[in-house]
């Protein structure tokens, strides 16, 4: 039998040890924060928002087209999964049996798990092959594809809380399945739905791994959705693992500009549902 | 008045909305089955010309196209290893530090700290990798391993800083969110009546955690630990930015090694025969087949967490 003093010197060491993990998490994190703030503001400038990338030992240059091109990405990755996932999660719960629900629940719940640089094998083999060229289309699939499962497990999640009544009240006085839907079950949940695809959104901002070999990088301007494009974050890497010292600068302005997109649309989300749902 | 209800009903717009969800919804399953099996269909060169033997093969020359796999599992297999073995004590420590042990005020604002590293993306992890971690690795991690534990060949060898432990290393920072997010969850499901029952036969709090949450928890951390893993061997860009992707096995965690995804990402677009693009097809569907794997075995685990979670409230 252990002494009583010598059991509460084990539980205070472990709660320090406990304390001690806690803050060896956080380590990195300032870390990444202190290098990707310090090192992107003293390297960003004007000209990286205005300027296109120069070639190999010019100095100077910027990131406008990979700029562009990210944003272009991910607004046509939305505009193709959020509603693909936002009908597939309203199926789910107003129509699917519970059979069915649950396979897709399972799909969707193992797609999130696939490796992103498999998913940009898959976009190459079924978009560039066939087509022949790099191409913006195929790297808004292969990111909205790998949106799709957080949007219908969001979409699943909030519309399974609103309360059968409300749907039978709206239902008995004769408004159809559709507008049900739309105006109580959707309008109802949508701040949450928001939060819940929004933080999708910044995940997929920021990946590198599915456009390698769909939209590819571009050191020109484009804006053709047939053609290779630029995206901020395979620049950052080109220039990270280049041995010139004016383009790992770049990288770490592209850091800065990047952490910022995805951080802003986090918190923007997060404010989406101040307010918790209860139904009561 | 007529029938003037704002919301007139159209006979047809039931059904078209009932069916047009269900297709959606039938179409991302599809979409997830025809992933599989392209990924098959275009392995198939590899598959019929190397068979087997291309998972124990340590040979990986495309000039004279013969490929095995066998190095890219190895890595892939040690660097998630060694994120493991970091991880785990990590994340638990974090998510009891969140869940019991620590005071309230702090619990809030490190949990947003925790989810912030979740939301940095790959490449950012590497750039910080290549020019942070990867230095300080070199500087004064490897230099005391080796001189701590040199006798065994793990340890030795020239330090780069570049090469697996790096890689591991990184790969634990991205992995510690996902494991202590989900062990946390787990933790708060605890019964309290368990709880309160080890306290009022004069537990202390950490007896408390080792003889009641623990044990009750034990399926759903094994769970959150599989998922880290799984997250682990899909990772592609901060570790292809600092493992240094050399093909060979080293025994040495100092040496520069290759994992499965870093091959495909570096190599995927230079492949010019097609027997050379068919072999990083079939690392890919290996790849998918393990995380897949993984993925099921978790969330089943997790699950059957949640099932006995919710028994015993009852």
């Amino acid at each position: 039998m252990k002494s009583h003093l010598r059991r509460r010197a084990e539980n205070k060491i472990m709660t320090g040890l406990m304390f001690l993990f806690a803050i060896l998490t956080i380590i990195p994190l300032i870390s990444i924060f202190a290098f990707v703030i310090t090192k992107g503001v003293t390297s960003i400038n004007l000209d990286f928002f205005t300027h296109l990338p120069k070639p190999v030992g010019e100095p100077g240059g910027g990131m406008a087209n990979a700029i562009v091109g990210t944003l272009l990405l991910v607004s046509l990755a939305c505009l193709w999964a959020i509603p693909v996932g936002i009908l597939a999660g309203v199926y789910m719960v107003e129509f699917a049996g519970p059979r069915i629900a649950s396979t897709i629940r399972f799909t969707a719940d193992v797609l999130s798990g696939i490796p992103s640089i498999v998913i940009g094998v898959f976009a190459y083999s079924l978009m560039v092959l066939p087509m022949r060229s790099f191409s913006t289309i195929s790297g808004a699939f292969a990111l909205g594809f790998m949106l799709i499962p957080t949007v219908l497990r969001t979409t699943e999640e909030m519309i399974k809380l609103v309360p059968q009544t409300l749907r039978e009240g709206a239902l008995a006085l004769g408004i159809s399945r559709f507008k049900t839907t739309i105006h109580i079950v959707l309008s109802t949940t949508l701040p949450g739905i928001i939060t819940g695809t929004l933080l999708g959104v910044a995940r997929i901002a920021g990946e590198t791994a599915p456009l390698l070999f769909t939209a590819f990088g571009n050191r020109v301007w484009s804006t053709n959705l047939f053609e290779p494009i630029a995206a901020l974050p395979l620049q950052i890497f080109v220039y990270a693992i280049s041995p010139f010292e004016d383009w790992q600068r770049q990288a770490w302005a592209g850091a800065l500009v990047l952490i910022m997109m995805v951080f802003v649309l986090s918190v923007v989300s997060r404010s989406a549902t101040k307010r918790k749902y209860s139904f009561s | 008045m007529t029938n003037e209800i704002p919301f007139k009903k159209i006979w047809w717009e039931d059904p078209l909305f009932k069916s047009s969800t269900a297709f959606l919804a039938w179409f991302v399953f599809g979409l997830s089955v025809l992933l599989v099996f392209i990924l098959g269909k275009f392995s198939l060169p590899s598959i019929a010309q190397f068979g087997l033997h291309f998972f124990s093969s340590t040979e990986w020359n495309p000039v004279t196209e013969n490929f095995g796999a066998l190095p890219f599992i190895y890595g892939t297999i040690v660097s998630s290893l060694i994120a493991i073995l970091i991880a785990v004590p990590l994340s638990l420590g974090v998510a009891l530090y969140l869940s019991e042990l620590g005071p309230m005020w702090i619990r809030n604002p490190l949990n947003f700290l925790i989810e912030l590293l979740a939301a940095i993306p790959s490449v950012i992890y590497g750039l910080w990798g290549i020019f942070v971690l990867v230095p300080f690795v070199r500087k004064y991690v490897e230099p005391f391993l080796s001189a701590c534990f040199g006798f065994h060949p793990l340890f030795q060898g020239p330090m780069y800083g570049i090469g697996m432990l790096s890689a591991g290393i990184i790969l634990s920072i991205m992995i510690i969110p996902t494991i202590s997010s989900i062990s946390r969850e787990v933790f708060s499901l605890v019964p309290a009546s368990l709880k309160e029952g080890a306290f009022a036969i004069g537990a202390t709090r950490w007896e408390m955690i080792r003889l009641v949450m623990l044990p009750y928890g034990r399926s759903g951390v094994l769970g959150a630990v599989i998922l880290g893993l799984g997250r682990a061997l899909g990772e592609t860009m901060a570790v292809t930015m600092v493992i240094g992707n050399r093909p060979d096995i080293a025994i040495s965690l100092f040496a520069p090694a290759h994992t499965m995804s870093s091959v495909i990402a570096n190599e995927f677009s230079e492949a010019t025969t097609s027997l050379y693009a068919a072999s990083l097809m079939e690392i890919g569907l290996a790849l998918l087949v393990l995380t897949l794997a993984l993925n099921i075995l978790a969330r089943m685990l997790v699950w059957s967490f949640y099932g006995k979670a919710k028994g015993t409230r009852a």
